[in-house]
C-alpha cells in the first residue's frame, strides 16, 4: 500500500505548487485516501456477494427452526410464509432486493421476530462495546508494561515468567476457563454472580449502584476475555521493544548521559508502540463482534449471540447486516491504522518533508 | 458488595426465626399445621432461549409458548387429568352432527386494560390466523372452519364444513384482543414486544436475551396468582444454567437425564429443590422407508422390533428415566391400548422371523443375506442430540446379534430434513415426536400425507388405519374415539411402520419454598396461580408487589 504513494511520489508530483495553501504532502495523502476509499467499493460488494450466496448454499430455510417438523404447522403454511418472505424468488433477485435496500441504510427485518435489523442491532451493541472496550483497556494496561518489562532484560527471569504466563492466557480454551472461574467464584466462594449482566432488581438501584452492579457482574467475562488476549500486544510490544532497544539512536540516548527512564519511554517507548497500534486498528471490528461462546456461558446478550442465533435459525437479513458491517468496520480499521502508522512514523515524515 | 438478590439479610433471618419460634413456643398447633397459601415472592425460571414475539398466534418457539401461555387463555384447556374443560369459555355445544360449536365465555374476564373479553376478541383472533398477510404457521388447524359467528357479546358460534374433533383442541389458542390489535399490522406492531393480554400474569417488561419479567394480575378471573412476579431468565447454556441451579440462582428449570440421576443427589439440592418425573407427550423411534425393499416387509420390521432390548435402551441413555413405548401414547392418555403387551426381546424368535422372510446367513460371516446382498442399512440421525447418538449405537449393537449390520450416519438438521427426509432417501431414522394432547394421528400416518415436505416421510399406507383416522377426526365422543385410537395403536404395533422404542421423562425441578407443586399427566404448570412460598421462606421481597 504504502509503495504505492511512492510511486506517485516519484513521477513529477514532486515539485511545490506555487501559493496553494496546500502541502504536496497533503495532496498525495489525499488522494491515496481517496484511492483507498474507492477500493472499498468493490471489496464491499465482493464480501456480501459471497457471504450472500454461501448463507444461502447452506441447507434449511428461516422457517425451518421452529416450524419443520411441527405437525401442527402444515406444508401449506410454511409455503404460504416462504412466500410472504420472499424466499420463493430467484437468489439474484433476493440479493438484488437486498442490495437495494442496503444502499439504503436500511437493513430489513429479521426474519424471526420482525422487527427492523437496525433496532436488533443497537440493542445488543452496547454490552459488547462495554465488555471489548474494558478488556482492550485491561490488556494494553497490563501487556504494554509487561512487555516493555521483559523486553529490558531479555531471556531473563521477568521474560520467561511473563512468556509462559501469557501464554497460558492464550492457549487455554476460554470455555473451559470460563466454566472453571463461575465454579470456584460463583458457585464455591459465592463472591461473584454467575451469569447475567444485571441483578434481579436492578430497576429498583439508583445509578451509582447500577454501575456498581453491572461492574460486578462483567468482572469474569471481561477478566477472561483480557487473559485470553494478554499474548497477542505483550508479545508484539515485547519483540518491537527489543528491536528498538538495540537501535542506534537509543545508544546515542544512553551515551548523551541521559537517564535510563528518559531512554526507555521518550525514545524507546514511542517508537516501540507503533507496530501497537497496527494491531489496534486492525481490531476495530473485533470490538463489536462479540466471543459468542462466552457470551453464551456468561447469558451475555450481546452481538455474538445475536450473530451466532441468527446463523442457526438462517435469519438471512440479521446475518447479512452483520457481515456487512463487519467489512466495513475491517476495512476502516485497517485503513485508520494505515494512516495512523502514517502520522506516526517519524521516518515516514521526515520521507514526507523530503519531498517538499 | 452489591449482592441483592440473594435473599433475606441474616439479621431479617434471625428475625424471623425468632418470631417463628416464639410463635411455635405460644402455639405449637397452628405453625406445625399446613400453611395457607400467602401472595408474594417472584419465581425465577431458567430457559435456554428467548422469546420471539409475544402473540399466541405468532409465537412458535417454547420460550414464546410459555410466556404467552402465562399472558393469554384460550377457550378450552386441558385439565390435570387431560380432559378438554372451558378456559375462557365457561361452557361449550358441540351440535349433534359435530358441525358447529358454541362456546359462552366467561362473564368476568377482562383484558389487562380493563376492556371485557368478548365473542368479537375470538372471531378477531380467527380472521387473524386465516389472515394470508399475518406470518402465523397456525393456519392449517383452521382450514375446516366455514364461519365464525358473534351471537351476543358473550357467545361465538363455529361452523365447519365437516365434522372435526381436533378443532377442540384448536380452540385452546390463546385470544387477542381486537381492541388493541385493529388498526396494527400483526407481523410488525409493538404489540409483540408489550402485549396486553387477559391471563393469570400481565407484562412487564423485556430485556431482549436476558430477562422477561411478568406480574400477577389481580384481577384475573379465576383468582390472583399467588406468587407476585414471574421472571424469566435466559441463560443459553447448559452448563451455567446448572451452576445457576447450585446457588438457589433458578427457581424452575428441567434437568437432562444425567442430571436428574448422577449430579443433583446432593444435601444442597435435597434442601433446596423438589425434583419431578413424568412421562412426557412424546417418543421416540427408529421409522422405515418402507418404499425400501427390505423395509416394505412386515416380518423385518417386527423382527427388529423383538431384537432391540428397550429397556435396555432407557436403562444405558436416560438413566432408567423413561418408559418402554409400544404405540405413539404415553400411558397417561385415554387413547393408550393396555392390551398391547411390549415385545421382549427375543433373539431366536427375532432370526426366525427374519428367516421366514428369506433373510439367513447363507455364506457364513456372521451377516444375514439374501440373493447374495447383505441385510445392511443406514440409520441415520441428526446432529446435536446426544440421547439419540448414544440409543442409535446401542441399537447397532444389539441387530448386530440377529446379523443386521447397521451403519450410523450423523446430519445437520436442515440437512437431515430437506436432503434426506423429505426427499426419502435414506433406509431408516432415528427421530423422535412431541405430540399434542390430542389423540390425531393423521399428519403421520395418513397415506395422503405423504409428499415432500409432509409427515408421513416413512410412506405408510394402510387402507384400515386411513380410514380410522378420518373416522377419529369426526367423532367427538371420546369413547368412540378411544376405541378408534386404541385400534389404531394396535395396528401400528403390529405393523411396525416405526419401531416405539420409549417415552422419556419430563424432569423439572423446582426451589423447594414452592408449595402446592404437583406431577399429574398434563405436567406441573397446569395449577401454577395455586403456587406459594410460605411467607417466612419467601425470598424476593423487594421485587413483590
Amino acid at each position: 500500500m504504502w509503495s504505492a504513494e511512492c510511486g506517485v511520489r516519484s513521477t513529477g508530483l514532486s515539485f511545490p505548487i506555487p501559493h496553494s495553501p496546500f502541502r504536496i504532502r497533503d495532496i498525495v495523502m489525499a488522494s491515496y485516501l481517496i484511492r483507498r476509499v474507492l477500493g472499498f467499493v468493490p471489496v464491499l460488494f465482493l464480501i456480501t456477494v459471497i457471504s450472500f450466496g454461501i448463507m444461502h448454499l447452506a441447507p434449511g430455510k428461516p422457517t425451518d427452526a421452529a416450524m419443520s417438523f411441527n405437525p401442527k404447522v402444515s406444508l401449506e403454511a410454511r409455503q404460504r410464509l416462504e412466500k410472504l418472505y420472499g424466499l420463493d424468488r430467484p437468489l439474484h433477485v433476493q440479493y438484488a432486493q437486498w442490495l437495494s435496500r442496503t444502499a439504503r441504510v436500511d437493513f430489513g427485518r429479521s426474519f424471526l421476530d420482525d422487527r427492523p435489523v437496525t433496532e436488533k442491532i443497537v440493542e445488543r451493541l452496547p454490552i459488547t462495546l462495554t465488555i471489548n472496550v474494558c478488556s482492550l483497556l485491561l490488556i494494553l494496561g497490563i501487556a504494554i508494561p509487561l512487555g516493555v518489562t521483559a523486553a529490558v532484560r531479555p531471556g531473563r527471569w521477568f521474560d520467561r515468567v511473563s512468556t509462559v504466563f501469557v501464554f497460558i492466557g492464550y492457549s487455554t480454551p476460554s470455555f473451559w476457563l470460563a466454566l472453571f472461574c463461575i465454579a470456584l467464584f460463583g458457585v464455591t466462594l459465592r463472591w461473584l454472580p454467575i451469569s447475567g449482566v444485571h441483578s434481579l432488581d436492578y430497576e429498583a438501584f439508583g445509578s451509582v449502584h447500577r454501575w456498581l452492579d453491572m461492574g460486578w457482574h462483567l468482572i469474569l467475562p471481561v477478566g477472561i476475555a483480557a487473559f485470553g488476549g494478554l499474548a497477542g500486544i505483550s508479545r508484539f510490544m515485547r519483540s518491537s521493544m527489543v528491536e528498538v532497544l538495540q537501535q542506534d539512536y537509543i545508544r546515542t540516548a544512553r551515551a548523551k548521559g541521559l537517564p535510563e527512564r528518559r531512554v526507555l519511554f521518550h525514545h524507546g517507548l514511542r517508537n516501540g508502540l507503533l507496530p501497537v497500534i497496527t494491531i489496534l486498528g486492525l481490531s476495530v471490528p473485533d470490538l463489536i463482534g462479540g466471543a459468542v461462546i462466552a457470551e453464551t456461558i456468561f447469558s451475555i446478550p450481546g452481538m455474538g449471540r445475536l450473530f451466532y442465533e441468527a446463523v442457526m435459525a438462517r435469519d438471512y437479513p440479521v446475518v447479512m447486516a452483520l457481515v456487512t458491517i463487519g467489512g466495513v468496520l475491517t476495512m476502516l480499521g485497517n485503513f485508520f491504522a494505515d494512516v495512523a502508522y502514517a502520522y506516526a512514523d517519524p521516518r515516514i515524515r521526515v520521507g514526507a518533508a523530503e519531498s517538499r | 458488595m452489591v449482592v441483592s438478590y440473594r435473599g433475606p439479610a441474616l439479621r431479617e433471618r434471625l428475625l424471623v426465626l425468632a418470631v417463628v419460634l416464639l410463635a411455635a413456643y405460644l402455639c405449637p398447633s397452628t405453625l406445625l399445621a399446613e400453611s395457607r397459601p400467602v401472595p408474594g415472592d417472584a419465581i425465577v425460571v431458567g430457559s435456554i432461549g428467548d422469546a420471539s414475539r409475544l402473540l399466541p398466534i405468532l409465537a412458535t418457539d417454547s420460550a414464546s409458548g410459555d410466556i404467552v401461555g402465562l399472558l393469554f387463555n384460550g377457550l378450552l384447556k386441558y385439565n390435570e387429568r387431560l380432559e378438554i374443560v372451558g378456559d375462557l369459555a365457561e361452557s361449550w355445544v358441540v351440535s349433534r352432527d359435530g358441525l358447529t360449536i358454541t362456546f359462552t365465555l366467561r362473564p368476568n374476564a377482562r383484558w389487562h386494560d380493563g376492556q371485557p373479553v368478548t365473542a368479537e376478541d375470538v372471531r378477531f383472533t380467527y380472521d387473524k390466523l386465516v389472515d394470508p398477510n399475518v406470518h402465523t404457521p397456525y393456519s392449517s388447524s383452521y382450514e375446516l372452519v366455514q364461519s365464525v359467528e358473534v351471537l351476543d357479546p358473550r357467545t361465538v358460534r363455529v361452523t365447519y364444513k365437516e365434522p372435526f374433533a381436533p378443532a377442540l383442541e384448536s380452540w385452546m389458542m390463546g385470544i387477542i384482543p381486537k381492541h388493541l390489535l385493529e388498526r396494527e399490522d400483526l407481523n410488525t406492531t409493538r404489540f409483540l414486544r408489550q402485549p396486553v393480554g387477559h391471563g393469570p400474569y400481565r407484562f412487564v417488561r423485556w430485556k431482549t436475551g436476558e430477562l422477561i419479567e411478568l406480574a400477577a394480575n389481580p384481577d384475573y378471573f379465576e383468582h390472583r396468582p399467588y406468587i407476585d412476579r414471574y421472571l424469566y431468565r435466559i441463560i443459553p447454556d447448559q452448563a451455567t444454567l446448572f451452576l445457576e441451579l447450585l446457588t438457589n440462582g433458578i427457581d424452575l428449570s428441567s434437568l437432562t437425564p444425567l442430571q436428574y440421576h448422577r449430579q443433583t443427589g446432593g444435601p444442597f439440592i435435597a434442601r433446596s429443590y423438589q425434583k419431578f418425573r413424568y412421562p412426557s407427550f412424546g417418543f421416540t423411534y427408529i421409522g422405515y422407508n418402507l418404499q425400501d425393499h427390505r423395509f416394505s416387509d412386515a416380518r423385518v420390521r417386527r423382527a427388529i422390533n423383538q431384537a432391540i432390548d428397550k429397556q435396555a435402551i432407557i436403562d444405558g441413555v436416560l438413566y432408567g428415566l423413561g418408559a418402554m413405548a409400544t404405540g405413539p401414547y404415553p400411558k397417561e392418555s385415554w387413547a393408550y391400548n393396555p392390551d398391547i403387551v411390549p415385545t421382549r426381546q427375543d433373539l431366536p424368535a427375532a432370526r426366525a422371523l427374519l428367516a421366514e422372510a428369506g433373510w439367513t446367513d447363507h455364506d457364513g460371516d456372521g451377516w444375514l443375506d439374501r440373493d447374495g446382498a447383505p441385510l445392511r442399512f443406514t440409520l441415520l440421525t441428526n446432529q446435536g442430540n446426544e440421547v439419540r447418538r448414544q440409543v442409535a449405537e446401542l441399537v447397532q449393537q444389539q441387530l448386530k446379534g440377529v446379523g443386521i449390520d447397521v451403519k450410523i450416519r450423523i446430519i445437520e438438521w436442515s440437512t437431515f430434513v430437506h436432503e434426506f427426509i423429505d426427499k426419502r432417501r435414506f433406509d431408516a431414522v432415528l427421530l423422535g415426536w412431541n405430540l399434542s394432547r390430542d389423540p390425531d394421528l393423521y399428519d403421520l400416518f395418513h397415506s395422503s400425507k405423504t409428499k415432500e415436505g409432509e409427515y408421513n416421510f416413512v410412506g405408510y399406507a394402510d387402507p384400515e388405519v386411513d380410514q380410522l383416522l378420518v373416522e377419529g377426526r369426526r367423532t367427538f365422543d371420546q369413547g368412540a374415539r378411544q376405541r378408534i385410537y386404541r385400534e389404531v395403536h394396535r395396528r401400528l404395533y403390529e405393523d411396525q411402520p416405526y419401531t416405539f422404542l420409549f417415552v422419556p421423562d419430563a424432569l423439572p425441578i423446582v426451589a423447594s419454598r414452592f408449595r402446592n407443586v404437583v406431577a399429574t399427566p398434563i405436567g406441573i404448570g397446569y395449577n401454577f396461580i395455586d403456587w406459594y412460598a410460605p411467607r417466612e421462606e419467601q425470598r424476593y421481597k423487594r421485587l413483590s408487589q
